[in-house]
């Protein structure tokens, strides 16, 4: 069975640690070049199409700022 | 398939829990103190005890702990969590009571209160931060930091000889008769981190047993005092921490 998912992401509250990153298994998430108002690197959703909601990301998050939706296809 | 067609309420597996305030939490980035509070916050919602637990903050860097947790809070002097928990629990025997405290706090000017409520068997939960520093005034040397380990008050690294031995505080624990489970956990990784609410979830349930204390170690990390980025932290948490401070259970008698 194959899931796609997706991610909510409140960038505003990002504060650019990255451990988020380090847990996809589809490389699906990377730090934006841009900053937020508080001038952090937010972490962005880049491949889409990859991203299988298993939560990991959101799972690691220290900040609590993910939401995670999951669909089977 | 679109995100709009994703995102809807029948999908979400994954969101902040509610046990959290909206505060934005003050730890620097990637700071497992965060991570740790999401866990309690979680297992608080999931087993539905919001209005009858009890959190008992620290000073050190969780000092502002009652800002992020929607249950009621008390504050300690450095070190004396247990004392409250103590007494809170005493009182209140059919609510779930948790400390929450730093390394420094717990095993350092708090560890004649850490003992005696361990070996009392006291019913509470007790939840040990260990990044190995004094996180919250500028990265001092702490019992629990490794030898040769550099820290602001140890700059040329921890020498055994003149600084002593890192404590391992757990490992006296688990050794108490008051102690009915004693855990080491880490939360650097999601796998981790999900196993890490499990245990975090058992020491919740515990309380309802009254059978002694449930002691958690949480192997943290402390990015600014430790000088590193938070990914770099938790790599050299992995390397240096985990050999000193292995993880699994010391003891689990229920
Ligand atoms: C009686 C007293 N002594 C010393 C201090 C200074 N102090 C504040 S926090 C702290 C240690 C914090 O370290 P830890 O418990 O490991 O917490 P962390 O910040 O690393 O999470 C110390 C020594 C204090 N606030 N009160
Ligand atoms: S939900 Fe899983 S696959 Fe999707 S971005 Fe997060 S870690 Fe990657
Ligand atoms: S773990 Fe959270 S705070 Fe850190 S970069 Fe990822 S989304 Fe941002
Ligand atoms: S100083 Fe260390 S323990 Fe304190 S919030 Fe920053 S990273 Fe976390
Ligand atoms: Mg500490």
């Amino acid at each position: 069975m194959a899931f796609k998912g997706t991610l909510l992401i409140n960038t505003e509250r990002c504060k650019g640690c990255g451990v988020c990153t380090t847990g996809c298994p589809n490389n699906c998430i990377a730090l934006s070049k841009n900053v937020n108002k508080k001038g952090y690197n937010y972490m962005e959703l880049i491949n889409e199409d990859d991203c299988i909601g298993c939560a990991n990301c959101a799972v690691i998050c220290p900040d609590a700022i993910i939401e995670v939706y999951r669909t089977k296809i | 398939m679109t995100r709009e067609e994703i995102i809807k309420p029948e999908n979400l597996v994954y969101k902040k829990t509610s046990v959290l305030t909206d505060n934005v939490m003050h730890y620097c980035p990637g700071c497992g103190h965060g991570l740790t509070h999401r866990l309690i916050a979680e297992v608080i919602d999931e087993m539905g005890i919001q209005d009858k637990t009890i959190g008992v903050a620290p000073v050190g860097c969780a000092v502002l702990a009652y800002n992020y947790f929607d249950v009621d809070c008390i504050e300690a002097a450095h070190g004396r969590a247990p004392a409250l928990g103590t007494a809170i629990k005493r009182l209140y025997p059919e609510h779930f009571v948790f400390t929450y405290q730093g390394d420094g706090d717990l095993a350092a000017i708090g560890t004649a209160e850490t003992i005696h409520a361990c070996n009392r068997g006291e019913n509470f939960t007790m939840i040990f931060v260990n990044n190995g520093i004094y996180g919250m005034t500028g990265g001092q040397m702490a019992p629990t930091t490794l030898k040769d380990m550099k820290t602001s008050t140890s700059p040329y690294g921890r020498d055994l000889q003149t600084m002593g031995n890192p404590l391992k505080i757990t490992e006296l624990i688990a050794q108490l008769p008051g102690a009915l489970y004693v855990t080491r956990q880490a939360v650097y990784t999601p796998a981790l981190a999900r196993k890490c609410k499990k245990a975090i979830r058992q020491a919740f349930e515990n309380q309802k047993l009254k059978q002694g204390i449930s002691f958690i170690e949480i192997v943290s990390n402390c990015n600014s005092g430790w000088k590193l980025s938070p990914i770099q932290a938790n790599e050299w948490l992995e390397q240096n921490m985990l050999p000193f401070y292995p993880l699994g259970d010391l003891k689990n008698n229920k």
